[in-house]
């Protein structure tokens, strides 16, 4: 996705040993809950969505329902768990605030 | 009692909370004022930011235009709430770690550029005006329709109730207040939406109800029921739209990011005690964001069915009282095209523009309109779709008291948000363009009565807008999202994740993404109306989704330029280091 571009060739420099991996596994959990991000709402919501709507979540046509209801749900679990899991990795790393 | 005595009562009293709120919470320093000292709980920082997102267009707007395009909708729906992830995951923590006032403040900083901060602080003022001169419409269209005074005197007291706690109270008086206009407006959708839920479908959760069966006997889901009603009339499915996948693709895209590059939402951000807290608002903020968010698309089909129920081949003169209140405040119109006494809905404008009413009625005892009719269809009824959400209430026949809560949520949505972009203007102004760039030995005492004069200045600015609405204020909504996507998105997200990037690079980037996106805009709404069609357009992307395309520029050409001239100093690499920490 183009919002992840930015080149990480500039990573490093006087860093910690410790706030290197913080970092690097903050990045992959980053990825992992963008790529969420993306499937639910402008996958199922928008690309897939033809294809999905076949399915009926009760009076809902599936795609219909994640563009309208679902991907905001999403949405909610991602930040939720993005959020209880950062903190865990910053106790794990000693940098939590 | 009277429902028009109700709606004063509950206006009253909600300003009065309002004026309360203001007056226990005033600011006595530049931080209390621009960030409310940094210490407000996660929970009603998140409760704020939500009343400061849900702007008139969420209230009064959002489920009105759901109604009458279905999936195309759904733009909204997923562009206004997907953002709130991007802000969580990549904004939010690190911006409040760097902990300053303002958005400019990060981008002149990281970039260790005033001309940085001054180009930051223009996209700044352009997208916070350009956004709240709908919020002030949103306050005169509500006084003018439900308090009966003249939208002139409304949005002057609209104007007067702002001025108290933003001026007064800064980001301190303006958090709590947002606390208080929040429940209010979620207290005023929901209740309209409950009822009509439970009319419709026996389902009182609008959510389910969405996707329930109708309670008519027919035994029909509703969404199938208004694909099947619609379609005999001509429409397409509701659950169909009509706008290309790559054009709702990118609207979804340019609302989203422009959502995560709005100053007045980030600024919110800075008011919590630490980064991790920023992450937990977020969360919260969305929270109650989505309690209206998945409610608006139920709103917006159960009115249309109501909609077409009591007005499709109605007499005129039978039609409801609320069909001819809202006519007398020119948002509806009937142009009897066929001459057969009845109103007839369908697909296409019944006449060329908005309407211009004369002074004389027709045959029926309608209100005239000199517009010239369009005779390529059969529609006779044109309706602002602003109208949907607050004639709701009246079109299923609900009790006075809930229309009375339907004017102070709306109201209470337009001022949370009008005060929360007014914040963000004078605090630009006072502590970017003046501490930080033009007059660095101001005192405190100074800064702090300059925030409130640009305050003063910006409400003045606002509230002409809003009575004057210059023609193309409803036109350049686009603006907002799409220049904050094509500006100080790219430049925030960079500034945190990419150490390499320096000051050329993102100037470079933001002009370009400013630029193209703005003359983009500008072209197709303002200079050269007559030809936006998707034919002109660029890969068929609308005036509405092309902040995408600018955001993409103003990467490309950002990391280009950056990668030919020098990077960053090596203080710029160790602040990066340690926004991205969040301890110490």
């Amino acid at each position: 996705m183009s919002d992840k571009d930015p080149d990480k060739s500039a990573e490093g420099g006087a860093t910690s040993g410790a706030e290197k991996a913080y970092w690097a596994q903050n990045l992959r959990l980053l990825w992992t809950l963008m790529s969420i991000w993306f499937v639910v709402s402008f996958g199922a919501g928008i690309l897939f969505r033809d294809f999905l709507d076949q399915f009926a979540l009760g009076g809902y046509p599936l795609g219909f329902w994640f563009a309208q209801q679902g991907a905001i749900y999403f949405f909610i679990l991602l930040i939720l768990f993005y959020s209880i899991r950062m903190k865990q990795i910053e106790r794990q790393y000693d940098l939590d605030d | 009692m009277a429902t028009q005595t109700l709606i004063y009562i509950f206006v009253g009293l909600s300003f009065a909370l309002y004026i309360g709120i203001a007056i226990a919470s005033r600011a006595g320093s530049t931080s209390e004022f621009y960030v409310a000292g940094g210490g407000v709980n996660p929970v009603v920082n998140g409760m704020a930011t939500a009343a400061d997102w849900m702007s008139a267009a969420s209230f009064i707007s959002m489920a009105g235009i759901i109604a009458f395009s279905g999936y195309d909708g759904s733009v909204y729906l997923m562009g206004w709430t997907g953002g709130y992830v991007m802000l969580a995951l990549l904004l939010a923590p690190y911006l409040r770690k760097f902990g300053q006032f303002t958005v400019p403040d990060f981008i002149g900083t990281r970039y260790y550029s005033k001309a940085a901060r001054v180009v930051a602080v223009i996209c700044l003022i352009f997208i916070s005006f350009t956004y709240i001169a709908g919020q002030m419409r949103g306050v005169g269209i509500v006084f003018s329709r439900f308090l009966d005074v003249p939208i002139t005197l409304g949005v002057i007291i609209g104007m007067g109730i702002v001025f108290i706690y933003a001026v007064l109270g800064g980001m301190k008086g303006i958090t709590y207040t947002q606390v208080a206009q929040y429940c209010v407006l979620i207290f005023a959708y929901m209740v309209p939406a409950f009822f009509i839920s439970f009319l419709i479908t026996g389902n009182p959760v609008p959510q389910l109800g969405l996707g329930s069966t109708v309670n008519d006997g027919s035994g029909l889901y509703v969404l199938q029921k208004l694909d099947l009603v619609l379609q005999d009339m001509g429409f397409a499915a509701y659950t169909d739209g009509s706008k290309s996948m790559i054009d709702v693709f990118c609207i979804t895209a340019a609302l989203m990011i422009g959502t995560a590059g709005l100053p007045h939402v980030i600024v919110r951000f800075f008011t919590v005690p630490k980064a991790s807290d920023a992450r937990k608002s977020a969360g919260w903020a969305l929270v109650f964001i989505a309690l209206l968010y998945t409610t608006a698309p139920a709103v917006g089909a159960f009115a249309r069915l109501n909609f077409i129920d009591s007005v499709q081949d109605t007499d005129y003169a039978e039609a409801p009282a609320w069909f001819k209140n809202w006519e007398s405040n020119d948002l509806i119109a009937w142009r009897d095209k066929n001459g057969d006494g009845k109103m007839q809905l369908g697909k296409g404008d019944p006449f060329q523009g908005a309407p211009q009413f004369t002074t004389s009625t027709g045959p029926s005892g309608e209100r005239v309109v000199e517009n010239a009719a369009a005779n390529d269809n059969p529609n006779e009824v044109y309706v602002d779709r602003d109208i949907m959400v607050l004639a709701n209430p009246e079109i299923a026949n609900l009790p006075g008291w809930v229309i009375a809560l339907v004017a102070a949520g709306g109201l209470a949505a337009a001022l949370s948000t009008a005060a929360g972009l007014l914040l963000v203007i004078s605090s630009s102004i006072s502590h970017d363009l003046l501490k930080s760039t033009f007059r660095p030995q101001i005192t405190e005492k100074g800064e702090l009565l300059a925030a409130r004069l640009a305050a003063t200045a910006a409400i003045v600015v606002a509230g002409y807008l809003g009575i004057y609405p210059p023609g193309w204020v409803a036109q350049v909504v686009a603006f907002a999202f799409g220049l904050a996507a094509a500006s100080l998105f790219p430049a925030i997200f960079m500034g945190v994740f990419s150490k390499r990037m320096n000051r050329e690079g993102a100037i470079a980037g933001m002009v370009t993404g400013l630029t193209f996106t703005f003359l983009y805009i500008g072209w197709f709404k303002l200079w050269s109306p007559e030809s936006n069609v998707a034919a002109n357009w660029l890969f068929e992307i609308s005036p509405e989704g092309i902040g995408v395309i600018g955001m993409l520029l103003n990467f490309a050409v950002a990391i280009a330029v950056a990668r030919f001239t020098s990077p960053p100093p090596k203080e710029i690499g160790w602040l990066v280091d340690k926004i991205r920490v969040p301890r110490g």
